[in-house]
């Protein structure tokens, strides 16, 4: 025997896209919290040695002849500034059905993440460290490679969403609302890295 | 009125009078390669799991046979020695336990959501296809001398790639089944009126997203450290030592909270009317789920507790207490309210509470056999106690998955299994996982050391407890086989089950079985935790 129940009505729209991009982002929070953590972890327990300048006993976890370039990694947080300015202005523009400027703002948030993932990649070659120098070496490719490729995920999205925008889809709030979630999600985990590793070091 | 669609549509395989059969074979293959319906995902989840536990089991009982004469090797070599043991475990976590469970939940909690389908349903296809896939690498690179421990680098960095795709695949199925609860319910439906099951999925799901995303992180680390420098991690010995809590407790309660949620619905159930204290059982499954701030710290907080001052004892307690004791709380509670209903009901004899009951109460015996082993006074770190632990948690999860594929078989085959044989097969696997498990808790106590096959040496019968252990395995992996022939037989030539075979209360119970391709017709409304014990004719709740 089957039971019948009554049929509801039509289900109101529901923000799937959006739900489903902040589990990402929590689970994406989560795994750089924990690299953060294990660096963390290494720093604590490295050895003590006198600083170059003899005044001081720091931790001997960054190289001595690693030089960080603070300036890059410094402007790139502005860019992710930005890039979460652009993505919330797509989410603004798709409230009023303004596509035009909704596209404008996708695009813009795509050349942001470019350059992005272009000072991050910058970050390396100005270090001149190989990955198999050392253990902080190998750590810091892990830890910013794994930002490299959350970042390469995120220009992914804002393709995905901008080829939905120019296909006449520039309304779909869930998504353009999603999107920059996922934004928001990497700038706060960029000034978690920066933090941790760029400038307390 | 209509909120059922007796046609069991979906995409299925037709083929016109001049294909060939092999043609109509490769279609059916790349329908269920790639295939959007959760049944079909959660039992591709479900059936290789099941596989896996059988030759998980069988990997057990091998190592038992070795242990038995701990004077040198018989049956196994001495340097495979750790990579069995690394394979055990790999494939008890990672291939039956998260799987099994996983594939339970995308199956029923659509159905049971009122759903026509799982959110992001191609998320999931690809997790459970990256969950197989990286499984595979990572059996095939420590059958190949990687894995931790392995002597070969290039295996050993093939187990860390295969481990890290295999939790993206199950952070991918996770994300998906999560969504499905928060979002896709029928109207009416809150919360607090998702069935027991959903609930335990949400729970489950986001202490798996708490977890999962962790371990991956720690693996990146290890697979670049592993692969360029081997300056940080401790080269390959160094493997156990970073991942080897996510394949131990509490970790392993994560795996086995759905499960938990399981046992408690199918009590429900059988006691045959509404539970007074639903909300206790939610409770109890929400707590169990707390292990995953445990697993997440990646280390244990046991209690050493000798020359420390009151202080610092309680410094340790309140940890230890947390991480590890709450868990075992949320068993308690739903088992103590499950049975209350039970007794305040009239509990009919269900095949599947048989194995579900029982598999939750190794999970039980597991976690306060854990709480034990992290009492620093009882001197068991080290031992094979730890491993007794491990085998009541996830042989009991086996346990509870047999359970719920029996309970939920009719909706998702249209056909039963045998009480009797299910009913049999739950008492068989509970003797194996005691037999299997117990005997390791007492050669704990004489200082057996773990990981190791010979060379140690204890006063009492060594040889009957690990004789006694592999044959609890031998049992177990019976268990699973037989019980894989049972439901093969059942499902395709058994007993029709009709749509409403055990007197159910939650929505999947509302459409034909097997169920359609896309659940409901039309969304149906629900006004309560048991919407159809509304609907059925007064009387028929006891």
């Amino acid at each position: 025997m089957t039971h019948a129940l009554p049929a509801g009505p039509r289900p109101a729209p529901r923000r799937q896209v959006f739900i489903g991009t902040g589990l990402v982002a929590g689970a994406g929070a989560l795994l750089i919290g924990g690299m953060l953590s294990i660096w963390l972890r290494f720093r604590a327990n490295a050895p003590l040695r006198t600083s170059s300048d003899g005044l001081y006993q720091i931790k001997d976890w960054l190289p001595e002849d690693i030089k960080i370039p603070e300036v890059i990694t410094n402007v790139n947080l502005g860019t992710f500034a930005v890039i979460c300015i652009m993505a919330q202005w797509a989410v603004y523009s798709s409230r009023r059905h303004d596509s035009r400027h909704t596209t404008s703002a996708l695009g813009l948030t795509f050349l942001f993440g470019l350059a992005a993932i272009n000072a991050l990649v910058t970050t390396f070659t100005q270090m001149e460290i190989g990955v198999a120098d050392g253990a902080y070496q190998s750590m810091f490719y892990a830890i910013t490679g794994t930002m490299i490729a959350f970042v390469a995920g995120g220009l992914g999205y804002t393709l995905a969403a901008l080829f939905k925008s120019i296909g006449g889809r520039a309304t779909n709030t869930d998504l353009m609302s999603a999107h920059a979630l996922y934004w928001y999600f990497l700038a706060a985990a960029y000034v978690a890295v920066w933090f941790v590793v760029y400038v307390q070091k | 009125m209509t909120t059922f669609d007796t046609h069991a549509s979906g995409s299925h395989v037709t083929s016109s009078s001049g294909s060939s059969a092999i043609g109509a074979l490769l279609a059916g293959v790349a329908a269920w390669a790639t295939t959007t319906d959760h049944k079909r995902i959660g039992r591709l989840f479900i059936g290789l799991a099941l596989i896996v536990g059988a030759a998980g089991a069988v990997i057990g009982a091998l190592l038992g046979f070795e242990r038995i004469s701990a004077d040198g090797y018989s049956l196994l070599e001495s340097n495979t020695i750790e990579q069995l043991f690394s394979l055990y475990r790999v494939a008890l976590a990672f291939g039956v336990a998260i799987p099994l469970m996983l594939g339970i939940a995308i199956a029923v909690v659509p159905l049971q959501l009122g759903s026509k389908s799982l959110a992001f349903a191609r998320l999931a296809m690809l997790g459970f296809w990256m969950w197989i896939a990286g499984f595979i690498v990572a059996v095939v690179s420590i059958g190949a001398n990687g894995g931790p421990g392995g002597g070969n680098s290039d295996m050993v960095d093939l187990f860390l790639l295969g481990l890290g795709i295999c939790a993206v695949g199950a952070i991918s199925a996770i994300v998906s089944l999560v969504t499905t609860v928060l979002i896709n319910r029928a109207p009416g439906m809150t919360l607090d009126r998702a069935p027991i099951t959903s609930w335990g999925a949400m729970a489950g799901g986001f202490a798996l997203l708490i977890t999962l995303p962790v371990l991956l992180g720690t693996v990146i680390y290890l697979y670049v450290d592993h692969r360029y420098a081997r300056a940080a991690f401790g080269g390959n010995k160094g493997v156990s030592e970073w991942i080897g809590w996510a394949v131990t407790q509490p970790q392993t309660y994560v795996y086995a909270a759905i499960g938990v949620a399981v046992m408690a619905e199918i009590a429900i159930v059988a006691s045959g009317r509404r539970h007074p204290q639903r909300f206790a059982l939610m409770v109890g499954v929400g707590i169990v789920s707390l292990a995953a701030l445990g697993g997440a710290t990646q280390m244990q907080h046991g209690l050493t507790w000798t020359d420390t001052s009151t202080g610092e004892k309680i410094k340790e307690l309140i940890p230890y207490l947390v991480f590890n004791g709450l868990p075992a709380l949320g068993v308690l509670v739903v088992l103590g309210v499950s049975a209350l209903g039970l007794a305040m009901g009239k509990p009919r004899v269900m095949g599947p509470l048989v194995p579900a009951f029982l598999g939750l109460v190794m999970v039980l015996v597991g976690m306060l056999g854990h709480l034990i082993s992290l009492f620093g006074p009882a001197g068991l770190a080290g031992t094979v106690f730890e491993e007794g632990e491990f085998v009541y948690v996830v042989y009991g999860t086996l346990l509870i998955g047999i359970g719920a594929v029996a309970y939920w078989g009719p909706k998702l085959w249209g056909r039963r299994l045998p009480e009797s044989a299910v009913f049999g097969l739950g008492m068989l696997g509970f003797v194996g996982t005691v037999l299997a498990a117990f005997p390791m808790y007492i050669a704990g106590f004489a200082n057996q050391p773990a990981g190791k096959a010979d060379g140690f040496a204890y006063d009492g019968p060594q040889e009957l407890w690990n004789t006694l252990s592999a044959v609890g395995h031998v049992l177990m992996a019976v268990t699973v086989a037989l019980f894989l022939l049972t439901a093969l037989r059942s499902f395709t030539a058994g007993e029709p089950s009709g749509d409403d075979p055990w007197d159910a209360q939650t929505l999947e119970w509302s459409v034909s079985s097997p169920a359609p391709h896309d659940n409901f017709v039309s969304m149906p409304v629900v006004s309560s935790a048991e919407p159809l014990l509304d609907i059925k004719p007064a009387g028929s709740e006891k």
